[in-house]
């Protein structure tokens, strides 16, 4: 896709959008609501036309083609299982609009829900059926016609949390035995971080960044990637040279190049680690606990620093001994850190090692 | 499902596509084009007997000239000016007897015996099939059972009731159904509520526009119904209009109230339609 | 989905005592019940016991060969095929049209003006109505005057087709705002043109409503009695005229039984449609609900 571009009356809601996806690869658009990775998914599909741009897929223009006429197989968030048919005539859809004769596209059919592991439905009806199931369906549904692209619409966002993690790992796994290329849309980073090849962050119309869940996490190209994947402490620091000074303690820089000044470091709380201290302590990373999430694995300890409240995750295991109103000490990993530029927010490039 | 739609009530999703999700170009085109030349042939088919009915209402003493007498005289004529207040008035009280009627049995139905729901659909849509004349043959010995000519005609809102059930009843449903009423009523009673507040101090202000409509479709009923009216020998609107019809030498007073009445419906239900509006944005 | 409270009577508040009233939640339909059983089931009743009596009270049979025939017959016959034509043409045409608003804006000003109009044109059948047709296409009206505008059943068809059609909408508009996007548009994305989408999915699922719908415009037709009374023909058509005739002549109590019997007869037919619409019901409220 190049240069797309959708508008809504005054609304923008895709801005010159570029996006190539490579064979066989699942990437995921992440990004808050409205931020147009919907947009782009029905776009690709053909349920809606773009005011500018165009599409290609296997070299092809189909740009203006409809819907109907394009190679694509879609799955929809809810309800897009046609109640008055059988599960296995949902899913053979697809292949009697193709006039493939019944036997066949039964046995196909057949074939697609084995793949899903809902064989034992396929006499049911979608309203007999459990939300994650009538999902399966419908990704059974979508790849019986053998389409070269699958389309996800946020498919486990009607779900619940258990059935969601499953599920999703399920959709993966069959993506890459099915080898498609796939384009799967979501607002939970988790889901995102967990099962994509690249993943494409979004905001307003565009593309902030497109890379490997690794990279996207650990190396956010800007601010906005930085805050909306995984948590982020913001803290005031200060720069010069090649360093950043964040309560007392240097710190590397990411980017080598920015200008001297004040900033706003952004950590990761798994880079803030905790000691506790027996009494209360003096100095910039000496605070008290305010609260204490535990999460399974991992515990996350907030913690007052006097003058602002800081994010760190431990391993349960540490901090066990840890409770509201404990004192502790911070110390901070000495990782590259990103910086944005105080008051506007600017995005920085990353680039290092 | 098969349901009276009422005014003002939005659907949640459609057939057609809006708000931030589009639609194909090439398909909204077609959709367009299908539904400007719907519009047109029955706008034409349903403007044209209106606009016969106006030419005649403005009809002179001699044809082909033009005279609002018949509209004048709408105000003038002494059986016709009774007779609309008294209709007006039955529509009045037929519609509180209605809304006294439906809304706490649907809200109850609802909340505490759901299996219910299915009979009380049947039964309210019952009286849109039952011919008006088999209810009168039925309740002529009723109604003549008491002295005839002492009863006023504001007796009719007893049966007025039962043929405005299929029209209220959707409209008000239409209105439940939009609103999580199991959920509001469990939480107002877990907050100390007794079923009587549950019904009329939480459910029924939150239904306020579906119980605007389902009112004037029962003032639309009443306004227009000529059969019961007619058979039992009450004189009002409906009837009055036939009888001027056969015994006055000015038929166009006949044409201008129908079309008033017409006019005044449609335009009640129009205001009501974006009155429910207005109060949803604010 | 119950609600978990205490079973109480309706409107009652909870009992202060120690031991709650457990009466059935179901005796709070009673008013409701009970009006409609003296207003709607007890005059039907009456009827029905009626048409099987003498006037000096005791049971007669006699008169139900007179509704098998021929006169009898020719004048249910002449209903039937007067609401069958105005059913479907009213079901199809409402159908076109409730598409056509429904496909439209939800708040749309095309929405409201076509909802308003269809609640008052659908009530305003009789005098009023036959008026207006007087007026377009009668004797001195102002269109064509069309031959065949006497002839029964093509013109008071049409009459009938003016508010069956708003009716439809009325009644149909709400199953196809059931008709959920998403199945549009799964079923493009896998492949199907418009037709294909109606011969498959859309029209698979809006049948049951709208032969309920249709069912309801013919009943609706049957029961239509004020238009004939307004039209300037004399002779008696339908069922509905004849009992009119007989009620308004003031001959001895034997006509009385006729009108009853005639009157039963249709609430035979009434009941047999509405048992069929109760049927295609069930089918429609699951899925498009």
């Amino acid at each position: 896709m190049e240069g797309l571009t959708r508008r809504y009356g005054p609304v923008v809601a895709l801005d010159g959008l570029d996006l190539t996806l490579r064979p066989g690869e699942l990437i995921a658009l992440l990004g808050p609501s409205g931020c147009g990775k919907t947009t782009t998914l029905r776009l690709l599909a053909g349920l809606e036309d773009a005011d500018a741009g165009i599409i290609t897929v296997g070299g092809r223009d189909i740009t203006r083609l409809s819907a109907s006429k394009r190679d694509m197989g879609m799955v929809f968030q809810a309800y897009s299982l046609f109640p008055h048919m059988t599960v296995v005539q949902n899913v053979a859809f697809g292949l009697r609009l193709r006039r493939m004769a019944k036997a066949e596209r039964e046995r196909r059919a057949l074939d697609m829900l084995d793949l899903v592991g809902l064989s034992e439905q396929a006499g049911r009806y979608a309203h007999q059926l459990s939300g994650g199931q009538q999902q399966r369906v419908a990704l059974a549904r979508a790849l019986a016609i053998e389409p070269q692209v699958l389309l996800l619409d946020e498919p486990l966002s009607a779900l619940d949390a258990k059935v969601r993690a499953q599920l999703r790992d399920q959709i993966r796994r069959i993506q890459l035995e099915v080898g498609i290329t796939t384009l799967f849309v979501t607002h939970d980073q988790e889901e995102a971080l967990a099962i994509a090849d690249r993943v494409g962050v979004m905001r307003e119309g565009q593309l902030e960044q497109l890379a490997p869940p690794i990279e996207v996490y650990s190396r956010p190209a800007t601010a906005f990637v930085a805050e909306f994947v995984g948590l982020t402490n913001r803290l005031a620091g200060t720069v010069s040279g090649s360093t950043v000074t964040v309560r007392g303690r240097d710190l590397p820089l990411v980017d080598l190049g920015t200008p001297a000044g004040p900033v706003t470091a952004l950590i990761r709380p798994e880079a803030v680690t905790l000691a506790s201290s027996g009494e209360a302590g003096s100095g910039p990373l000496a605070g008290t606990v305010i609260a204490i999430t535990f999460l399974g694995a991992t515990s996350r300890v907030t913690v007052n620093l006097g003058d602002t409240t800081i994010m760190a995750q431990l391993p349960t295991s540490d901090a066990t001994e840890l409770t509201a109103g404990s004192h502790v000490a911070l110390s901070i990993r000495p990782d590259p850190v990103l910086v944005s530029v105080a008051e506007n927010k600017e995005s920085v490039a990353a680039s290092e090692a | 499902m098969v349901a009276v739609t009422s005014l003002g009530e939005t659907p949640l999703a459609g057939p057609a596509a809006r708000g931030p999700q589009g639609m194909q170009r090439s398909r909204l085109r077609r959709l367009n084009a299908f539904r400007y030349v719907v519009f047109t042939l029955f706008g034409l088919f349903i403007a044209l007997p209106l606009l016969a009915l106006a030419r005649f209402s403005l009809e002179g003493s001699k044809l082909g000239t033009w005279s609002v007498a018949a509209w004048t005289q709408i105000v003038s004529y002494p059986g016709l000016a009774s007779a609309v207040e008294l209709t007006l008035e039955l529509a009045v009280i037929t519609s509180l007897a209605m809304l006294a009627l439906l809304l706490p049995t649907m809200i109850w139905i609802k909340l505490r015996v759901q299996w219910m729901s299915r009979i009380f659909e049947f039964l309210c849509l019952l009286p849109l099939t039952i011919p008006a004349i088999a209810l009168v043959v039925g309740l002529g010995p009723v109604y003549n059972r008491i002295q005839h000519y002492s009863l006023s005609a504001l007796q009719l809102f007893w049966v007025y009731v039962i043929l405005a059930l299929p029209y209220a009843y959707r409209a008000l449903s239409s209105g439940l159904d939009a609103l999580d009423a199991v959920t509001l009523a469990e939480a107002a009673r877990s907050l100390g509520a007794n079923w009587f507040t549950v019904m009329f101090r939480v459910i029924a202000p939150n239904m306020r526009q579906a119980i605007l409509n389902s009112v004037l479709l029962t003032g639309a009923l009443v306004l227009g119904e000529y059969t019961i009216a007619y058979l039992l020998l009450f004189n009002t609107l409906q009837p009055t209009l036939y009888s001027i019809s056969r015994n006055t030498p000015n038929a166009g007073v006949v044409f201008s109230t129908s079309l008033a009445s017409l006019l005044f419906a449609f335009a009640l239900l129009i205001i009501v339609s974006y009155a429910g509006r207005r109060r949803r944005r604010g | 989905m119950t609600v978990a409270a205490t079973t109480t009577e309706a409107g009652a508040r909870p009992s202060r005592a120690g031991r709650r009233l457990r009466a059935p939640a179901w005796l709070g339909t009673l008013p409701f019940l009970g009006y409609v059983g003296v207003f709607l089931l007890w005059p039907t009743g009456i009827l029905v016991v009626d048409a099987f009596k003498n006037p000096s009270g005791s049971w007669n049979f006699g008169g139900v060969s007179t509704l098998f025939g021929p006169v009898v017959r020719g004048y249910f016959i002449g209903s039937f095929k007067l609401c069958l034509i105005s059913a479907v043409a009213g079901a199809v045409f409402g159908a076109l049209v409730a598409y056509a608003v429904a496909s439209g804006k939800p708040d749309g000003a095309v929405r409201r003006f076509a909802l308003a109009g269809s609640g008052v044109l659908a009530q305003f059948g009789g005098v009023t109505l036959a008026f207006a047709f007087q007026a377009l296409i009668g004797p001195v009206g102002l269109l064509f005057h069309p031959s065949w505008y006497y002839s029964f059943p093509w013109g008071i068809a049409l009459i009938y087709i003016y508010f069956q059609v708003p009716l439809m909408v009325l009644v149909f508009l709400p199953a196809i705002d059931g008709l959920k996007l998403q199945w549009r548009e799964a079923s493009e994305s896998l492949g199907s043109s418009t037709w294909q989408y109606w011969r498959y999915v859309g029209g698979p699922l809006l049948a049951p409503a709208f032969f309920g719908a249709a069912l309801l415009l013919f009943a609706n037709a049957l029961s239509a009695f004020a238009t004939i009374e307004a039209w300037e023909n004399q002779i008696a058509y339908t069922v509905p005229q004849e009992i009119s005739t007989s009620l308004s002549s003031e001959v001895g109590l034997s006509n009385v039984n006729a009108a009853d019997l005639l009157a039963f007869g249709m609430i035979v037919m009434v009941a047999v449609v509405m048992t069929g619409y109760a049927l295609l019901q069930r089918r429609a409220a699951r899925w498009l609900r």
